[in-house]
């Protein structure tokens, strides 16, 4: 199985429209929606027969305090600030770094699992898909991200592809969805932000040596841009798979829960065929 | 005032209300905490004038004095070490600079040394601050950190928060006075803005919602803030306009003056409810 992660860069330029896209265009695929701060993709799919798994992807310090005698020595080393002067400590804080539990000279302080999110695997109209999701403001997105395309891996049956809807920016949750995968698809709009993000984004996938496409969405908005992205991969090696038109219609599908699939938007359909042509063809090279 | 700008989803239009507001009222520092991909330089044209390293300790073994024990590798929780063959191997870039290893190993083999993981760039008087991490380096936090140090305490602050919802968003916000969430009248934008709703609560921050991109859709947003008394301090409408001057660098406050407007008004009103 081959997999393919959509990233951006930027956020909001519409990885999980192309996502959704591909799933329902793609034969023999499953899906994982790896942003796992604020996913998107489930909202366009209908998950049947759902599993879901509390994950416990951070630990927090605790304090046994009969046996705490507040010297204070774990508030000396906490680089986080994570323990207050009544040596308490701050969960939001705490990174779980063990640095007090080995500092503590009473063995007072301990590490104890602690439940931030959950990760789910079900079935679609369009084939296995899986989620997650993060609790608020906690650690570990990254590691929450791997553990999502871990869990998928199981239910694979004889599925050709992978498709990965990753997140924004270009931090440890992008690397870890973009980690051993085949390909990356930046899917970027020709603005001025758009750019510089992209540039960034493409960088990354250049410094894990895998093989990068782009597809420039809203590409009428500013043919100026376009014509400078374009400019940029063809100097930099990467192939602009797609380039899809600024239609407010889309919008107004997704604001119905629809992609521009579901209601028949030949041009955008011609286009996402295409689009996956060419990057399957690139990598059955 | 501290006021921070985050939304759950990315593309909402964060730099967009951060950089407006900022331009939109006097003696206001402007901090890009989107370190991964930061863009409000785009919009305020700053001259940068300081570049300042963001530098990080992360451990290293005085070969002569480690026995392989490997009570570093056990101490670390990141996985930012091994022990093969007797030979402590590390991989510094999931370095979490938190010094455990240095306490734990008995025969002080170990020492720190700095490594830089980005920059942090300002202008001549600090009024425009951004961060940049390096490509290729997943944590973020420290230059957040080294650029929350740096605000001002006196007059206004606006930070231009990442996207999501993890502890880089919490670095972020924290300390604020109050929180505007950007959001968009899409399923999308409710689904991320009630995270970031829960986010902010879940903090103890006050905050208001922008509705960015409205239009006879809105609904969908409004019913959410109703239902719950959410505050919507102000609407910014769709428009290819907006969207095309946005596409080239130019805040929508500069093309229209009753906007710009508006963000003072906006300001004012979060004055009243912070002192209030």
């Amino acid at each position: 199985m081959k997999q393919i992660a959509v990233i951006s860069g930027k956020g909001g330029t519409g990885k999980s429209t192309l996502v959704a896209s591909l799933s329902q265009i793609v034969n023999n695929k499953m899906t994982a929606d790896c942003d796992v701060d604020a996913p998107n993709l489930h909202l366009l799919l209908e998950e049947k027969d759902q599993q879901k798994w509390d994950y416990s992807g951070a630990k927090e310090a605790r304090i046994n305090y009969d046996l705490c005698i507040k010297c204070g020595i774990c508030k000396d080393v906490c680089r986080f600030g994570a323990i207050t002067e009544d040596i308490v400590i701050n969960n939001l804080k705490c990174e779980g770094c063990n640095a007090c539990v080995v500092a503590c000279p009473q063995d007072a302080m301990y590490l104890e699992e602690v439940n931030t999110g959950w990760t789910s695997v079900s079935t679609t109209e369009n084939g296995t898909f899986a989620h997650a999701l993060l609790d608020t403001g906690a650690e570990g997105s990254g590691k929450l991200v791997t553990e999502v395309r871990k869990k998928i891996v199981p239910f694979e049956n004889g599925e050709e592809w992978l498709i990965i809807d990753g997140s924004p920016g270009i931090g440890c949750s992008v690397i870890a969805s973009i980690t051993g995968t085949d390909a990356v698809i930046a899917v970027t709009e020709p603005t001025k932000s758009g750019l510089s993000d992209l540039k960034r984004v493409l960088d990354l996938a250049k410094h894990f040596s895998i093989p990068a496409f782009v597809c420039i969405n809203k590409f009428d908005l500013n043919m100026d841009i376009t014509n400078e992205m374009e400019k940029y991969c063809v100097e930099k090696g990467f192939m602009v798979v797609g380039k899809i038109p600024f239609d407010p219609l889309i919008v107004k599908a997704l604001q119905e829960y629809k992609t521009p699939v579901d209601t028949g938007d030949q041009e955008f359909i011609d286009e996402i065929n295409s689009l996956w042509n060419k990057v399957t063809e690139y990598l059955s090279q | 005032m501290k006021i921070a700008v985050l939304s759950g989803k990315g593309g909402t239009g964060k730099t967009t209300v951060s950089a407006s507001l900022k331009s939109s009222i006097e003696n206001c520092q402007y901090i890009d905490c989107d370190v991964e991909e930061p863009n409000g330089g785009i919009f305020l044209q700053p001259e940068i004038s300081n570049v300042y390293p963001v530098m990080v300790k992360v451990p290293e073994i005085i070969k002569d004095k480690c026995t392989g024990c490997g009570e570093c590798a056990k101490a670390c929780q990141f996985n930012s070490m091994a022990v093969v063959k007797g030979n402590v191997l590390i991989f510094p870039e999931l370095c979490h600079h938190c010094g455990a290893c240095i306490l734990a190993c008995p025969e002080d083999a170990m020492i720190e040394v700095e490594r830089q993981i980005g920059v942090v760039e300002t202008n001549s008087d600090e009024s425009f601050m951004h961060g940049k991490l390096n490509v290729g380096e997943p944590i973020s936090i420290p230059i957040i950190a080294m650029l929350k140090d740096m605000v001002k305490d006196d007059g206004n602050v606006v930070i231009d928060c990442p996207p999501g919802s993890s502890c880089t968003v919490v670095e972020s916000v924290e300390d604020c006075d109050f929180c505007i969430l950007v959001t968009e009248p899409t399923p999308f934008g409710l689904h991320d803005l009630n995270i970031a709703v829960e986010l902010v609560k879940k903090l103890g921050l006050s905050f208001g919602i922008v509705l960015n991109k409205a239009s006879e859709n809105s609904k969908i947003i409004n019913e959410y803030c109703d239902d719950r008394n959410i505050d919507i301090l102000m609407e910014i409408p769709f428009s290819r306009k907006i969207a095309e001057a946005y596409s080239k660098g130019i805040l929508p406050i500069e093309a229209d003056a009753d906007l710009k407007k508006e963000f003072g008004e906006m300001f004012r009103k979060i004055e009243g409810k912070v002192l209030a």
